[in-house]
């Protein structure tokens, strides 16, 4: 049965992504029988063309997802150079989780609710310099050159790239070799560029990837704070799909396939990149000069913002969902009222009832397949090396580019709107970050107890349940956690899966988030960005817990 | 419940005329209703009719129980969009989508394509209290005839909202409204004309600026489309540079809209509710200082209206939904300025006088019009002048 | 009965780390494998196993008495195993460990716990079973250890150089301790280490596993070494 486990991973995740994409590349050269398209043509390509704001919508949406990977990738190596400080790597350790654990949406809109021209950092300039009496009339959000929607991709990206260097970190014996090459005289940042970063980059690139593609595709970030005239490829893919004209259907699918494209195109071209630095930094490497002394101010005010704002756009979430009546220019609510959180309880209690469970039942799902998958490995011997970047698929294919078709499959299977429809949609993305969460502890764990238990005649079974899932509780929980708040998060695979008569509190969030109401939307963001975060709580606290008696269990994993 | 029932079937009659037929398959509809999970799917941008479904929810469990579930959609094509893609895979029984709050050309392409169950407004105990010929809005779609498809709701009107204290005495037409604009750069916005409201926006100017308003009562063609709204995209291409953004971003929403009056980053807004002003006084989404007022050529005034999919599982359920919101308290609390101040659809004289007090009773604030001072609604143009001009801004702000 | 390996060859791809040795050990008695890390003696104790790392692959037999081990899947062959690292579990106390390699015939939970609580007097740790195993000093987590892998009731001991990580001192008595506690009951004990004094302590029959280039020598020594004396 262990022996399916890859297969079935394989299927869950693949088998949407593909079906999917085929129904939708198929509508974009015009085949849809039932809507009438039968013969295949070049009509919907023609009609995309047509469409005026085209072109600044591809050059939006490359422009944004370059940016906001390229920005979010400087910045996340530039604090991994700086975390050879102790005390940088706690700050940032700390800092963390909880940027981590917020979902896309609720730091989209709670950094909206920061910059928008009424927002806590005009009404800070108001109070402290401009004494603005309204707002001042400039597109802080939803600019026309996708600032604010870059820049909120990045409070979200860096953190998680930071994470995966710092994990990567770990396998290569960073601090020695940095070492190594500062006794040769190189400077700290050098040092690690030319000494470590080489060794780290191979399992960088998959996470980078991953990053650039839901960049240039993502769509509950770009609504909430993207231009919209025109807006990024994405969203306006979701306009024609959601349009009551259904020959727009055809040019939907051929601006998701167009999207589609788009990101094969920078994937490709950051494999070229990547060429291309490597080979600058081997030219560098042989001049042998040595480089500064590594002065770190610049990065660590980098990192400070990113920190900061995104911390500060919980924090107005905060204020507004607890605000009585908040008008510009005041700096604070002139009263404060739970009378918000009140009116929204009795819906907010089905629907966060609804995304925790939707949420555990993909993330527990997810959790025994990966564990299967990953016993198994241990037991044949071998890693499936192929497979692995075939797990990272659902992660680089646009959301858009597959969704659609497999909502259409789903409404021919009678699946779509039930939970078994959304619970796998989610597992489509919620599985690749809980292996990958899982895999590297899982094989790096010590197999000399798993055969000391073997030999003292526990059956594999026993072996499993009592020494590795207990010893590996920590991963566990993490991986469990990161599972969570991904599904948390999703917009796009819910509203599809769902039917639209499933609501989680992103859905709500993103609904609402263009509502007039703050402190209702507020509310929503609040709600939907607790929830992840009582997930990583409960990971990192309950270990500690359970470790309080067992001192060897702070070190085992 | 049962008796009153009986009694407003015979009230519904007209002249005493019992109508038992009706009345035994009401009950049988009531008896089906009961226990079905109704799936209205309604565009939830908006906190306060959020609020009303979500006390009509409550009742409709308590009094038939049938479980209202709100659907909040952010775009009401959505749910159009949804009873299509079940229609394009066959099928046809089963539906997930029970009741749309529907209109215009959202009515239309659902018409069109037989999407819609019905006719189904004479099924309803209470459909015969509705102000049919007071407002005639309530059998006519944009133009288009209910013909029974359609039950309606609540009334809206096109009203304009202004902060007083910054804007003494706004202007009262549309031509006007865009010289204002001009002397006052940035702060006027509308939504986006992919928003109905947006559409609205251009609809009334259209109204007003078009050499003969009544062309607009029959479908556009494309002959007709152009020269008719010459006079509208004159007057806008004037107007949009100096509106909010430079005329390049625009609210997705009217709550979006009321969200930047609120934040001061606006003078003047559009509504289509009467009461917007005196409501979101009153709940703290405006200040204090907003008031309302309309155009000295009349506004446009429609009803909102709920269609059931020809696909939806729970028809009955729907149908004993469609009725409750017709009964006077729901149109009384539908129209309390602190729930939604929607205008009701109901003929008050036709009420009996217990009925009739909650309309009467009702305050009425001072940011919100007489209805003397509203002056009688204009007519909706055709929904393809809608679809039209709306393709026509698009290609206009993406160029 | 005896532990018996039968041609033993042991291969990293295609070199052969161990080639066909092969060698017995009677019950109480000490065969002691010698060599250089990285010649492949930890293999030889994971094939007895049946736990060998995935990348090497094993020919020959394992015997006890007239019993095949083979086919048997690691958990089944009862063969306790010692490694320089005690490898207490962390999460579980000392006596949990213990009850983890409990032999499960001993069956109720007063009985378990007499068998657990002899073990550790034994030990000379009594008392000491709800303690956490991090809180123990070296020499009496080596022992805790040991009787862990006592109480599976085994039918022979390996040894992985199990004394590697003890001080000098602590050493010579713990090793004193582990070969009286297999002598006292009857295990046929295969120990494998670098460290002369082992052997020498051990007193049994050595066997030299020499590198790749000694290759020639190993199954003369390896059947020299099943003489008579180990027998």
């Amino acid at each position: 049965m262990l022996r399916a486990a890859p297969f079935l991973l394989m299927a869950i995740l693949l088998l949407p992504v593909a079906a999917g994409g085929l129904a939708t590349l198929l509508p974009a050269f015009g085949y849809l029988p039932a809507l009438g398209g039968t013969a295949l043509s070049l009509d919907p390509w023609r009609a995309l063309l047509a469409w005026p704001g085209l072109g600044r919508a591809v050059v939006l949406t490359a422009g944004t997802g370059a940016a906001a990977t390229g920005i979010s990738l400087g910045l996340a190596v530039a604090l991994a150079i700086a975390a050879r400080r102790a005390g940088v790597l706690a700050v940032i350790e700390a800092a963390l989780a909880p940027l981590l654990a917020t979902p896309h949406a609720a730091l989209a809109i709670g950094f909206g609710f920061l910059a928008a021209p009424s927002g806590w950092i005009a009404r800070l300039a108001a109070w402290a310099v401009t004494g603005w009496q309204v707002p001042p009339d400039i597109a802080t959000v939803q600019d026309p050159a996708g600032i604010a929607l870059v820049l909120a991709l990045c409070l979200k990206e860096t953190p998680y790239l930071l994470l995966m260097i710092l994990a990567a970190l770990a396998q290569v014996q960073a601090p020695a070799r940095q070492l190594m090459a500062q006794g040769l005289g190189y400077g700290p940042r050098r040092a690690w560029l030319f000494g470590v970063f080489p060794l780290v980059w191979p399992q960088m690139r998959l996470p980078v990837m991953a990053v650039l593609a839901f960049s240039l595709s993502v769509v509950d970030v770009a609504i909430i704070l993207g231009p919209s005239n025109p807006p990024t490829l994405a969203v306006q893919v979701l306009r024609w799909f959601g349009d009551p004209d259904l020959a727009l259907w055809f040019v939907a699918s051929a601006g998701a396939m167009l999207l589609a494209g788009i990101v094969l195109a920078a994937l490709t071209l950051l494999r070229g990149a990547e060429a291309a630095v490597a080979w600058a930094g081997r030219q560098v490497a042989r001049t042998g000069r040595r480089g500064g002394s590594g002065f770190d101010g610049v990065t660590l005010g980098g990192g400070a913002v990113v920190a900061i704002v995104a911390l500060a756009a919980l924090a107005v979430l905060g204020v507004w969902s607890l605000a009585q009546s908040w008008r510009f220019p005041d700096l604070l609510p002139r009263g404060w009222t739970l009378a918000s959180w009140q009116a929204q309880a009795p819906g907010l209690a089905g629907t966060a009832g609804v995304t925790l469970g939707i949420g555990v039942a993909a993330t527990a799902i997810a959790l025994l397949l990966a564990v299967a998958c990953l016993e198994n490995e241990r037991r044949i011997g071998h890693r499936p090396h192929a497979s692995l970047a075939l797990l990272y698929l659902p992660l680089l294919v646009p959301q858009v580019a597959f969704l659609f078709g497999m909502q259409a499959l789903l409404v021919r299977l009678r699946l779509d709107g039930t939970l078994a429809a959304l619970v796998w949609a989610h597992l489509i993305f919620v599985l690749p970050y809980v292996f990958l969460a899982l895999a590297d502890p899982w094989r790096a764990f010590d197999t000399r107890l798993l055969r000391t238990a073997s030999c003292l005649g526990a059956p594999p079974w026993r072996v499993l349940l009592h020494v590795s899932l207990p010893l590996l509780a920590r991963p566990l929980l993490a991986a469990a956690a990161a599972g969570f708040a991904v599904s948390a998060g999703l917009y796009l695979p819910t509203l599809f899966a769902g039917a639209g008569r499933v609501a989680t509190l992103t859905t709500e969030a993103v609904t609402l988030s263009s509502g007039g109401d703050r402190r209702v939307v507020a509310v929503m963001a609040a709600a939907q960005a607790l929830l992840p975060l009582l997930a990583y709580a409960l990971a990192v606290g309950l270990p500690a817990w359970r470790a309080r008696r067992r001192a060897g269990l702070a070190v085992a994993a | 419940m049962t008796l009153t029932r009986r009694r407003l079937f015979a009230a519904a009659a007209g002249l005493g005329a019992a109508r038992p037929a009706a009345a035994a398959a009401w009950a049988e509809i009531e008896r089906a209703g009961r226990g079905q999970t109704v799936f209205w799917n309604a565009w939830g941008g908006d906190e306060r009719t959020n609020a009303f479904i979500a006390w009509a929810a409550g009742r409709m469990a308590g009094d038939h129980g049938v479980e209202v579930r709100h659907v909040r959609l952010r775009d009401t094509a959505e749910a159009v969009t949804r009873v299509v893609a079940e229609k394009a895979a066959g099928r046809s029984a089963g539906g997930s989508v029970d009741l749309i709050w529907i209109n215009g050309p959202n009515f239309l392409a659902m018409k069109q394509q037989g999407l819609l169950h019905g006719p189904v407004l004479d099924l309803l105990p209470h459909a015969a209290l509705v102000d049919r010929e007071g407002k005639p809005a309530t059998l006519v779609d944009f133009t288009v005839p209910t013909e029974g498809y359609e039950v309606p709701w609540r009334m809206a009107r096109v009203v304009f909202v202004h902060d007083a204290a910054r804007v003494p005495a706004p202007p009262r037409s549309m031509a006007a409204l865009a010289d204002w604009a001009v002397v006052h750069p940035g702060r006027l916005a509308h939504p986006s004309v992919r928003n109905f409201l947006g559409a609205t926006f251009l609809k009334q100017a259209l109204a007003e600026l078009a050499a003969d308003a009544t062309v607009l009562q029959a479908p556009a063609t494309d002959d007709n489309f152009m020269p008719v709204t010459a006079p509208l995209w004159a007057w806008y291409g004037a107007m949009r540079p100096h509106l909010w953004r430079g005329g390049r971003n625009f609210p997705d929403s009217g709550p979006s809209l009321r969200g930047l009056m609120n934040d001061g980053e606006i003078d003047i807004m559009i509504s289509f509710n009467p009461s917007e002003a005196s409501v979101a006084i009153a709940n703290g989404t405006l200040p204090p200082s907003v008031r309302t007022f309309v155009l000295a050529g009349g506004t446009i005034g429609n009803c909102s209206f709920n269609a059931i999919p020809f696909n939806a599982a729970h028809k009955e359920g729907a149908l004993l939904l469609c009725d409750f919101l017709l009964t006077p308290e729901a149109q009384a609390k539908a129209m309390d300025p602190a729930m939604m101040g929607s205008p009701t659809v109901l003929a008050l004289d036709r009420l009996a006088p217990a009925e009739r007090k909650r309309f009467d009773d009702l305050p009425r604030p001072p940011a919100t019009l007489s209805d003397g001072e509203l002056g009688r609604p204009l007519p909706e143009p055709h929904p393809s002048w809608m679809t039209r001009i709306a393709t026509a801004w698009e290609t206009l702000v993406n160029a | 009965m005896s532990l018996r390996l039968e041609r033993v060859s042991i291969w990293a791809g295609a070199r052969p780390l161990v080639r066909d040795l092969s060698l017995a050990v009677a019950p109480g008695a000490v065969v002691t494998v010698m060599g250089p890390s990285g010649v492949g003696k930890s293999s030889l104790l994971a094939f007895a196993c049946g736990t060998l790392p995935v990348g090497l692959r094993g020919e020959g037999r394992v015997w006890f008495g007239a019993e095949d081990l083979g086919g048997l899947a690691p958990h089944r062959r009862r063969l306790g195993i010692l490694f320089q690292d005690d490898l207490l579990f962390p999460h579980m106390s000392v006596a949990g460990n213990l009850l983890f390699g409990l032999d499960p015939a001993v069956r109720g939970r007063a009985a378990r716990q007499a068998a657990v609580a002899a073990a550790l007097a034994e030990a000379e740790l009594p008392g000491l079973g709800p303690r956490d195993p991090a809180s123990l000093s070296g020499g009496q987590r080596a022992r805790v250890a040991l009787m862990r892998v006592l109480v599976s009731r085994p039918r022979a001991l390996l040894l992985d150089e199990p004394f590697g990580r003890l001080d000098a001192a602590l050493r010579a008595r713990f090793r004193g301790f582990v070969f009286a506690a297999a002598r006292a009951r009857g295990l046929p004990v295969l120990l494998v280490t670098h460290d002369v004094s082992d052997a020498e302590a051990a007193g049994g029959t050595v066997v030299e596993l020499a590198g790749q280039s000694g290759e020639g020598r190993q199954g003369n020594q390896g059947s020299a070494g099943k003489g008579p004396r180990a027998l």
